[in-house]
């Protein structure tokens, strides 16, 4: 039965992580988008919480739990966008530099083989996906990886690569075989320390500059070839990518609630100078009646109740077994797009305090920004949104 | 009261009155609409139709003649929806007995309850209606210039009422007028002297529901009359039941015309494909498909906050706000993407465009 009133529980987590956000993120929040690159030691006693961890092994003949909430039990998708949206009024970059849950640790949560996760799951694992020549267009990537004897050898440039110095180990993506295309792409953990491997730069960005950005280079680095993640075998469908980019559709409602914590830290900030200017927002009087600024403000609000919205159904049918690819994809297109509009326009309802680095809105309409970007540009996910709703297929909608 | 569940998915009875009111529509009204829009007229035997659903007399106690069940807004946005994505004229016309029994059942006195809400727990439908918005500019349902002055044992009614739906053949009306600073509602018999109604309305859409302007002059109703009688009403709550009423019409109606523009942009050829291959019209699909969807959960929503029995000023304030901007972007997108034959008033989406342009504008025109 629909029911859109939080739990007891959500707004527990809520307000749990929200005071965390709040003592620990905040304060050091302008500190580290100042000093790019360096690594927020205070996010150390975060590597101890095993965010990407697997539960217990199950002994034989034990079924597997499922991702399904029982009873009332809050679903654990819907409790990590509750969370994520919290971190993120507290620091986007900061969240992003959280040891040890890269997006990597993600990829390897989901296919390591219990031997791989033994040996890496304890470890710090970046992303390494996009190229120079292959940002959206993945299945384009051009690094390559060639099987000698018992080693894989990896050849090629890594753009774009999120925690690139802090992490321990990267997740590379490269192709074993170009002719076969997108069924030929297979990923790779390769450890940092690997000869080889290298840390060619990092980044200088408009926002999230607390995190480590970086480029990765791979001249015949050799890797052992228990380091393949999933199957090393090219089948004939492109079945296997699929796989690999359908974890995307778990990934796209978190990128959407860190643009609903991201703009909901500039709405609560405006929000507190409009109210001690004394106007009070009573959400009663026709729109057409009150000062533009409230209106644009009520506007604002609505939006990001829709970002929400979308963006909670998204997580809920995860939680519930239900394929989500459309809704998840809604989640993000709207969300990235409004996010970073609500952060712009409260820069400017806030005039000269918009502008000025004496407080955070200015930064956060640095920071949301990525959140239209990263994982699927808003224009990739309504590509998603219109293929999906049209019935049509990527030849039929390129 | 045990907590519920947090959900986005209907229940097995949400989704069969759901269901039942969408075969409803597509029987009745989808082929219709048209015509009845182009008559100015709904057949009586539409409206009928609807009526037999039983939607608001089933909440009804069976003591002033109902079915005594269960009482759920969001049951009424899910029915609010199907109606308005058949035909918002019809779902206006058709909602209208709930909009004068519901605020009279929540807040109305013993005395009001047996008086006038049995006689409309009938068989047939019986037309009944709500006066709220005001022809000037500025209009403010939390500023009403309609005042209700208290003289002795009545209360005397001046001021200018439009766009109340149906108010000739309605033997009843609820008027929100503003009585020294507080805003109540009043039942008015439209046999009263002081009530005068005017020449139907002819307005930019909704050309099927009949509209009139209605005046008070001198309007005297017995304080017996002032619903809640001495304590009056939580006009408050009001608003915030037809606010997300109209959000759940916006819904329907953007729903309506964003799936007639998807389905002909996939069939529309130019140089020599479907239009939808281009992203310049796939991406306007996709838009108008996530904000449909976007508007429907604002409603749930704000009607979750009212079935829990929470305030719900934000959530139907936030709503209705959304639904307003949206449903006319979505209408506006409706008609670019079937573009000259948009214009046209063969299809559909022109009556949405004019149509659509209500939700921001209009107050207290459906409840939930």
């Amino acid at each position: 039965m629909i029911n859109l009133e939080m739990t007891e529980k959500m707004i527990q987590v809520k307000n749990g992580i929200n005071g965390m956000a709040k003592g620990m993120l905040r304060p050091i929040s302008r500190y580290y988008d100042e000093n790019e690159h360096m690594y927020p030691k205070e996010l150390d006693m975060f590597r101890s919480l095993k965010i990407m961890s697997r539960p217990k092994k199950k002994k034989e003949g034990e079924e597997k739990k499922s991702d399904k909430p029982a009873g009332k039990k809050l679903g654990s998708n819907l409790a990590m966008v509750i969370m994520i949206e919290e971190m993120c009024w507290g620091d986007l970059g900061l969240l992003l530099s959280m040891p040890n849950a890269g997006l990597g640790n993600a990829a390897i949560l989901a296919v390591a083989t219990d031997e791989q996760f033994e040996r890496f799951g304890g470890k710090w694992a970046s992303m390494a996906i996009t190229e120079p020549g292959a940002g959206s267009d993945s299945g384009s990537i051009t690094a390559t990886a060639r099987l000698e004897g018992d080693e894989w050898v990896l050849n090629g440039e890594k753009i774009f690569v999120t925690c690139a110095e802090r992490c321990d180990m990267a997740v590379v993506w490269a192709t074993v075989d170009k002719k076969a295309g997108k069924a030929g792409i297979k990923s790779f953990i390769v450890e940092r320390d690997r000869p080889g491997f290298k840390l060619e730069k990092l980044e200088h960005k408009l926002g999230i500059r607390s995190n480590d950005t970086g480029t990765y280079v791979l001249d015949d680095c050799r890797i052992p070839k228990e380091n393949i993640l999933g199957s090393p075998e090219v089948k004939q469908t492109s079945e296997g990518f699929k796989g690999v980019m359908k974890t995307f559709d778990n990934t796209r409602p978190l990128v959407a609630s860190m643009a609903l914590g991201v703009s909901r830290a500039a709405l609560d900030f405006t929000k507190e100078k409009i109210e001690e200017r004394g106007i009070k927002l009573d959400y009663e009087k026709n729109p057409n009646n009150v000062s533009s600024l409230e209106k644009e403000f009520y506007l604002m609000e609505a939006n990001h109740e829709a970002m929400r919205l979308l963006t909670w159904r998204a997580a809920w049918m995860m939680d519930n077994g239900e394929f989500n690819n459309l809704e998840a994809s809604m989640a993000k297109a709207k969300s990235g797009r409004y996010g970073t509009l609500i952060a712009q326009k409260c820069c400017d309802l806030l005039g000269p305090l918009g502008l000025s680095c004496e407080n955070l809105a200015e930064k956060w309409m640095r920071d949301v920004k990525i959140t239209d970007i990263f994982e699927g540009t808003g224009q990739i996910q309504h590509l998603i949104v219109a293929r999906n709703v049209l019935g049509f297929s990527s030849k039929q909608l390129k | 009261m045990e907590e519920k569940e947090f959900s986005f998915g209907m229940s097995e009875e949400q989704r069969t009155i759901k269901e039942t009111v969408a075969r409803l529509v597509k029987d009745v009204v989808s082929d219709n609409a048209h015509d009845m829009d182009e008559k100015k007229a709904i057949p009586p035997e539409f409206i009928q139709k609807v009526w037999e659903l039983g939607a608001a007399v089933s909440v009804i106690p069976e003591e002033f003649g109902g079915y005594g069940m269960e009482y759920s807004p969001i049951m009424n946005t899910i029915i609010l929806e199907e109606l308005a994505y058949g035909d918002m004229a019809l779902a206006i016309a058709a909602s209208l007995p709930a909009m004068f029994l519901y605020p009279i059942l929540e807040a109305g006195t013993d005395e009001q309850k047996k008086k006038y809400i049995a006689p409309y727990c009938d068989a047939s439908f019986k037309p009944c209606t709500v006066a709220v918005n005001e022809p000037r500019f500025k209009f403010d349902p939390v500023s009403l210039e309609t005042r209700a002055e208290k003289k002795g044992a009545a209360y005397v009614i001046n001021g200018k009422k439009c766009f109340v739906p149906m108010a000739n053949n309605s033997a009843h009306m609820l008027v929100a007028a503003q009585d020294d600073g507080t805003h109540d509602l009043f039942i008015v018999s439209q046999d009263n002297p002081g009530v005068k109604i005017g020449e139907r309305e002819k307005n930019i859409g909704l050309y099927a529901l009949e509209s009139y302007p209605v005046i008070f002059e001198n309007c005297e109703v017995p304080v017996s009359d002032r619903l809640g009688g001495e304590q009056g009403c939580d006009y408050g709550k009001f608003l915030q039941k037809t606010r997300t009423a109209l959000s759940a019409i916006g819904t329907g109606v953007s729903r309506a015309s964003y799936e007639y523009a998807r389905e002909y942009a996939k069939e529309r050829v130019q140089f020599g494909e479907p239009i939808a291959s281009r992203q310049a019209v796939a991406f306007m699909i996709a838009e108008m498909a996530y904000e449909v969807d976007a508007m429907r959960l604002m409603t749930w929503k704000a009607a979750s906050a009212l079935e829990a029995g929470k305030d719900a000023k934000r959530e139907s304030y936030l709503a209705k706000l959304y639904a307003g901007e949206m449903t006319m972007k979505i209408t506006d997108y409706g008609v670019q993407i079937l573009g000259g034959h948009g214009f046209i008033r063969d299809h559909p989406v022109e009556r949405y465009y004019r149509n659509g342009r209500g939700i921001a504008i209009l107050e207290g025109m459906a409840t939930v």
